[in-house]
């Protein structure tokens, strides 16, 4: 930093832990005034090493270590995970076994775009939305938990298929589901997009252009707001998905014109609540009977596991975007390496482009717009001519609070 | 847009007229799930080391690919580096992933950086710096990005050789004891009876039913 004049810029370091997120990022703002001139990211603030532990386990144990590398997609990476091993090993996992991945998957597809249009309207101050968000959720909350029998880390994935089936007397509750998000649709649409406040403060905010998206790599409702046609569900047959009648979710099915901003990414991720309640419908409808797991027992798949050899990738998208597992076997037990690309991991890079020539106020909601599971924003120090203030993460929050404020009122 | 996407026989093939001895090998892996068995493709091509960026430029004159990640194995000499892509995204069940793999000596371990095509590429360069001691030449960002300030220079935790993760600085957590310094618990502690089994638990070396399964 050069020793200009005094109002230049200054720097905002934020982060970098916050323990909501699975990857804490510390962030460094360059300020002037209100506005962020540029922007700067450290991720793996707590890397844990989970490919390295992977590599000294087997791939039957590594399919429940996979559960937890994201609280939130618990059945995505071990989906890419069992996908991978399954190529290498050249098993064709049974078809309702695939259909029941896909459930799991869309389901937790639904909760987890409420509890990101939750967080999202917490951050603008709006938290009636907020917690009628949470609450619709719980809805597919107790679904997962009845068919899995967890909330979370669902335990439901295996190499070779899954380990519960969907028996007859669940598919009434799961259908009794599926009507309750049909007949909340409609409200949820009305509420999250046209209501003025979001509209104020999510129009052309954080915006990435089409080319951008394209360039930086990004994925998932990220890359779809910004009119970049990628759905790994549409676009690469895998699981039940290559049997239904899918097609990715984009801002101009609803409106006019595709804008990139955080109002698009909205849009697509309320869509894609509707969406993935249709997906589940047409599983039901459609679901194959027959074995749900290549092999049942424990010991012959480890003894499959010894004889595997070569290397794979295994994708699936993520509520959050495209999630990529390499896996190559050398006809050990464990894997002989293990890579695991996270959608995060593809959208964080965008960050910098969106936020440029934002305000202050805005960090918290464009931050959260790429959903990276939740604003990291845990405490900001303010270096500002060589002194150092501390701002916690609820005052910057009362920053924007106070912007949906003044807007309402201006 | 370009017209008829390519088949990914057609797409080999290409590459092949285009590279001719530079490509080592290449593969199609054809793979179905689900009840209509509709096939996805995936696309393997290893290329000579000094070809990968003609290589990744050809592809991106066939039509412009996603870069997924670049992947990274320790094999012995060399480091094999794997830019996973997809290809024909937004062509419904079009899509290929297409993996270049380089073989990248240890005595050498350079790379030209990729990040003046992909932009995206960034990321994963700096984290295959950090992690594997490839030097990525002209990565506009050279810094760390996962690993920590203060992780020891010249320790690359996924290589398999003496660069790897020393068993000095591994910590199982079952040998970790509460700490000495803090306070009594509010319940008096029992003596731990668990200790020999945990010690025993080697989790490493899980204990395989080998017998039943000789049976087979």
């Amino acid at each position: 930093m050069s020793d200009t004049k005094k109002d230049s810029t200054y720097t905002v370091p934020i982060g970098p832990i916050h323990p909501a997120l699975k990857e804490p990022v510390m962030f460094t703002f360059q300020i002037n005034g209100e506005v962020v001139e540029s922007v700067d990211f450290s991720p793996g603030q707590t890397h844990r090493g989970i490919e390295w532990m992977g590599m000294r386990r087997n791939p039957a144990q590594i399919v429940h270590l996979t559960d937890r590398i994201c609280g939130i997609c618990g059945v995505t990476h071990s989906i890419c995970f069992a996908r991978a091993v399954e190529q290498i090993m050249d098993i064709q996992v049974p078809e309702r076994g695939d259909y029941i991945r896909t459930i799991v998957a869309e389901l937790e597809r639904i909760q987890s775009h409420l509890l990101w249009a939750g967080v999202a309207a917490h951050e603008l101050g709006f938290d009636s939305l907020f917690h009628l968000a949470w609450r619709v959720r719980e809805e597919s909350m107790d679904v997962i938990e009845l068919i899995t029998g967890n909330r979370v880390n669902y335990g439901i994935v295996q190499v070779g298929g899954v380990r519960r089936d969907i028996v007859e007397e669940q598919f009434p509750r799961i259908q009794q589901c599926l009507t309750y998000y049909r007949d909340l649709a409609d409200k949820l649409l009305h509420l999250f997009l046209h209501d003025r406040t979001i509209m104020m403060r999510c129009r052309d905010t954080g915006v990435l252009s089409y080319e951008d998206a394209l360039h930086l790599c990004v994925v998932g409702p990220t890359a779809r707001a910004s009119g970049v046609r990628k759905d790994v569900r549409v676009d690469y047959p895998y699981c039940a998905y290559g049997d239904l009648s899918i097609d990715p979710v984009l801002p101009d099915q609803l409106l006019d014109e595709i804008r990139g901003d955080v109002y698009d990414r909205i849009v697509v991720r309320v869509l894609e609540v509707v969406q993935s309640v249709d997906i589940i419908q047409q599983c039901l409808d459609n679901m194959p009977p027959g074995e749900i797991t290549w092999e049942q027992k424990i010991a012959k798949l480890l003894l499959a596991f010894k004889k595997a050899k070569g290397e794979a990738v295994g994708r699936h998208e993520a509520p959050r975007g495209e999630a990529l597992h390499y896996v190559k076997m050398t006809g050990r037990e464990s894997p002989y390496a293990w890579k695991v690309k996270a959608s995060s991991y593809s959208n964080l890079i965008s960050w910098p482009v969106m936020l440029k020539g934002e305000q202050i106020a805005d960090i918290p909601i464009i931050v959260a717009s790429i959903d990276p599971c939740l604003s990291c924003t845990d405490r900001v120090a303010i270096v500002r001519d060589g002194e150092r203030s501390i701002l916690s993460k609820e005052e910057l929050h009362r920053l924007s609070v106070e912007k949906t404020r003044r807007l309402q009122h201006g | 847009m370009k017209p008829a996407p390519l088949t990914p026989q057609e797409i080999v093939e290409h590459f092949r007229s285009t590279f001719g001895e530079g490509i080592e090998e290449a593969v199609i892996r054809e793979r179905t799930e689900g009840v209509k068995k509709l096939p996805n493709y995936n696309i393997w091509i290893t290329v000579r080391q000094d070809l990968l960026k003609p290589a990744i430029q050809t592809l991106i004159d066939i039509s412009f690919p996603h870069l997924a990640v670049i992947s990274g194995v320790d094999i012995a000499e060399q480091i094999e580096l794997l830019y996973t892509f997809t290809i024909y995204f937004g062509v419904k069940h079009g899509e290929y992933t297409l993996t270049i793999k380089i073989l990248v000596p240890k005595s050498d371990p350079r790379v030209p950086t990729i990040s003046d095509l992909m932009p995206g590429a960034v990321f994963t360069e700096r984290e295959k710096q950090e992690m594997l001691g490839i030097e990525v030449v002209g990565i506009p960002d050279p810094r760390r990005l996962f690993l920590p300030d203060d992780f020891p220079e010249g320790i690359y935790p996924w290589r398999k050789d003496e660069k790897g993760i020393p068993e000095s600085m591994i910590k199982n957590l079952w040998e970790v004891k509460r700490p000495k310094d803090r306070p009594a618990p509010p319940l008096p502690e029992k003596p731990s009876t668990k200790e020999c089994s945990m010690e025993c638990a080697d989790p490493l070396e899980p204990k395989t039913p080998a017998k039943e399964v000789k049976k087979e």
